[in-house]
């Protein structure tokens, strides 16, 4: 489904991403670890296409398209779906509006009919038993003075709203409690398809202990360091960072 | 001959015209005031740039036009149907319709069955509730050293009258519209609007303009609102003249104890704007509430100047003024703030924003408080610029495309202002004008 190959990435002219290679597919839950710093965040951009990152050498390539070409937009509408470690407030547009947008803008490149107000509110609300989110926080401007994990769970509300094929989540886990961290892992685990792939970006290994990845990558100064099954994410734990350093 | 001079020579002339056409009038002390203020026109002079006042907008081009008047009632035949065009339906059951400046009997529509309610024109109330009028026309303005109200003052001749006795609520708005629609061109016309309301009463007001042709012109207006004590006002301003069309207005509004004010101001027309608001605070327990939202785009100036001042303790002022500037636009927002030694424990907020759509387009902003009392509460900020990259790259890792997403973040900018607005039917068209703007405008109705 994806395939990285030897990717650099640099932000104002500072190289964070220094030969990232990693396949994906379909089906597969990937664990992306690391210490702050290392890099998770900017490949989860750029996978995304944000411009302010400069790819300054090797390819993405997604379903046998080179995504490097394409749209921010075109890759969502491709089936990429980034659950931002830092979800962005955007006062004024409420969050089914924003919503109905997206997902119609997807299902039209995908050749369906677009939903009207009544088939997107079924939608919804099949969708917002799965992730147990209220019907209030999506009446409310997207994300604006949401709390830390209410934000995280919209993330993963859109998710379930746009069914992605490829799923990035950056550091969902980060903030939540115990039970939201529940929730949250009880909805990727729910959209788990034999069709789509997720990548699991997180710092501690708490999350997966809910989720289970397939396989876990350490990402440390911009580098793979190391790949393995979901022990890795154990051992990790257990000696730390800078075992793999 | 100076510069100044001749600038000012054809309101002088006008002025001796317009008089010979009020016969006796011009012997009553109405007419009075009107001498006064012509004395002071021609005292005050035009601005120039190096007045702080104008700093940053260029009104040569209005000083230097030659405009045509008329001061007799002949309206030139507009058809219903073009009025029905412009003017925002089933918004009032009472509905004040003027045609380059004056009354139009005919399209106007007054539902009111209260008769001690009165809305009106001027120019026909003058002799029945003279003494009204000439107790509270120019009381406030007066005092304020503008040379365009001066001149406004100088002619006043025709405009809305509204008095609300005590203890009194109109549910529906009164809606107030002037259409310019003069073939001959450039002309000029000085609207004069007042607004009395008494104790514990309630009203809603809204004046409209707009254009039929795309012509020049230029609208001086003047409103004067006196808010009763305890009494509750919201009165908003939609400004969406010509392309071509000059517009300097100013809306005075003199606030009695308790009383609360909302004054909207929404300037999307024009060529060269200038809307003040000067809100005196004159008691205690006061609230004063101005929004503004200019949209401009191609090469409008549109000027918002605005003037709180608070004299007594315990009053609140919220201020929230922005701008959409798109093209080669310009914007300009200047916020005084008086806050006299008497007003402790005044609680003044004032926000001014503007996105800029374009590289050329530009803003000047000067929040001006000055502080005499010491236990306040003021706020102020300002914030200049540009579509949120954040924001807009979240939309489109949705799916949504750049210019969809541009333009949703535009229209909630806007619409944050515009959600303020107690009156649905300007809401919807607002965000008609809005959507028609927009390049995407269509797409973004659809959902
Ligand atoms: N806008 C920026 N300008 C310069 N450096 C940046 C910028 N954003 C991130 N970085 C740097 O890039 C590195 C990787 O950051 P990030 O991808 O966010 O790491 P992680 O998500 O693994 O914590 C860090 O050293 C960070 O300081
Ligand atoms: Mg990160």
């Amino acid at each position: 489904m994806l395939e990285i190959k030897n990717l650099y990435a640099a932000i104002n002219g500072n190289e964070i991403l220094k030969g990232i290679n990693l396949k994906v597919n379909a089906g597969e839950l990937h664990a992306i670890m690391g210490p702050n710093g290392s890099g998770k965040s900017t490949l989860a951009h750029v996978l995304a296409g944000r411009d302010t990152y400069d790819v300054t050498e090797g390819e993405l390539i997604y379903n046998g398209k080179n995504l490097l070409e394409m749209q921010p937009e075109e890759r969502a509408r491709e089936g990429i779906f980034l659950a931002f470690q830092y979800p962005v407030e955007i006062p004024g547009v409420s969050n089914t509006y924003f919503l109905k947008a997206a997902l119609n803008s997807i299902r039209k490149h995908r050749g369906l009919e677009e939903f009207d107000a009544v088939e997107f509110l079924l939608h919804m609300k099949q969708k917002m038993k799965l992730v147990e989110i209220d019907q209030d926080l999506l009446n409310r401007p997207v994300n604006e003075g949401f709390s830390g994990g209410e934000k995280k769970r919209n993330e993963i509300f859109q998710m379930a709203v746009l069914e992605p094929k490829l799923a990035i989540l950056d550091e969902t886990d980060s903030g939540l409690d115990i039970d939201a961290l529940r929730i949250v892992a009880d909805g990727v685990n729910k959209l788990k398809r034999p069709d789509n792939a997720t990548i699991v970006v997180t710092h501690y290994q708490r999350l997966l202990n809910y989720i289970v990845p397939d396989f876990v990558h350490v990402l440390a100064d911009g580098q793979i360091v190391k790949s393995g099954g979901k022990e890795l994410a154990q051992e990790l734990e257990v000696r730390g960072y800078d075992w793999v350093r | 001959m100076n510069q100044s001079f001749e600038n000012i020579k054809q309101y002088i002339e006008q002025f001796e015209a317009f008089e010979k056409t009020l016969n006796g009038e011009s012997k009553t002390p109405f007419h009075e005031i009107r001498r006064g203020a012509i004395e002071q026109f021609s005292k005050l002079g035009f601005p120039t740039a190096k007045d702080e006042e104008w700093r940053f907008t260029n009104i040569q081009p209005i000083i230097k036009t030659k405009f045509k008047t008329h001061f007799n009632k002949k309206i030139e035949a507009v058809r219903k149907e073009q009025i029905e065009k412009v003017i925002i339906k089933g918004i009032a059951e009472t509905r004040l319709v003027f045609i380059n400046g004056y009354y139009s009997d005919e399209y106007s529509i007054n539902n009111i069955t209260n008769k001690d309610i009165k809305v009106g024109c001027l120019s026909e109330t003058l002799q029945n509730n003279f003494k009204l009028i000439r107790d509270n026309i120019a009381h406030i303005s007066k005092y304020d050293k503008n040379v365009f109200t001066s001149l406004n003052t100088s002619f006043i001749h025709d405009g809305a009258f509204i008095f609300v006795p005590d203890d009194t609520t109109i549910e529906e708005p009164i809606y107030i519209v002037y259409i310019s629609s003069e073939d001959q061109t450039p002309f000029i016309t000085h609207p004069r609007n007042l607004i009395i309301v008494g104790q514990h009463s309630k009203v809603s007001v809204v004046e409209h303009f707009v254009h039929l042709s795309d012509n020049i012109y230029f609208n001086n207006a003047v409103t004067e609102i006196a808010a009763g004590e305890n009494s509750i006002i919201e009165h908003t301003k939609l400004q969406s003249e010509s392309a071509k069309a000059y517009h300097i207005g100013t809306t005075y509004i003199h606030q009695s104890k308790g009383s609360k004010v909302t004054q909207n101001s929404i300037m999307i027309g024009g060529a060269i704007v200038r809307n003040n608001i000067i809100s005196i605070l004159e008691d205690e327990g006061i609230e004063c509430t101005l929004n503004g939202l200019s949209l401009a785009t191609g090469q409008q100036l549109i000027d918002n100047h605005t003037t709180i001042d608070h004299s007594k303790p315990h009053c609140a002022s919220h201020e929230l003024y922005k701008a959409i500037l798109d093209g080669k636009s310009k914007g300009v927002f200047n916020g005084k703030i008086y806050v006299r030694k008497d007003a402790q424990k005044t609680d003044a907020k004032q926000t001014n924003k503007t996105l800029l759509l374009s590289d050329e387009a530009a803003m000047d902003t000067k929040p001006q408080l000055e502080i005499f009392a010491d236990d306040v509460k003021c706020t102020h900020g300002a914030a200049i610029g540009y579509i949120d990259a954040d924001a807009l790259f979240y939309l489109r890792s949705r799916g949504i495309s750049e210019e969809i997403a541009r333009d949703l973040l535009t229209y909630a900018f806007a619409d944050d202002i515009i959600e303020k607005l107690c009156c649905e039917q300007i809401r919807e068209y607002l965000h008609r004008i809005l959507h028609s703007r927009l390049k995407q405008g269509r797409e973004l109705e659809k959902l």
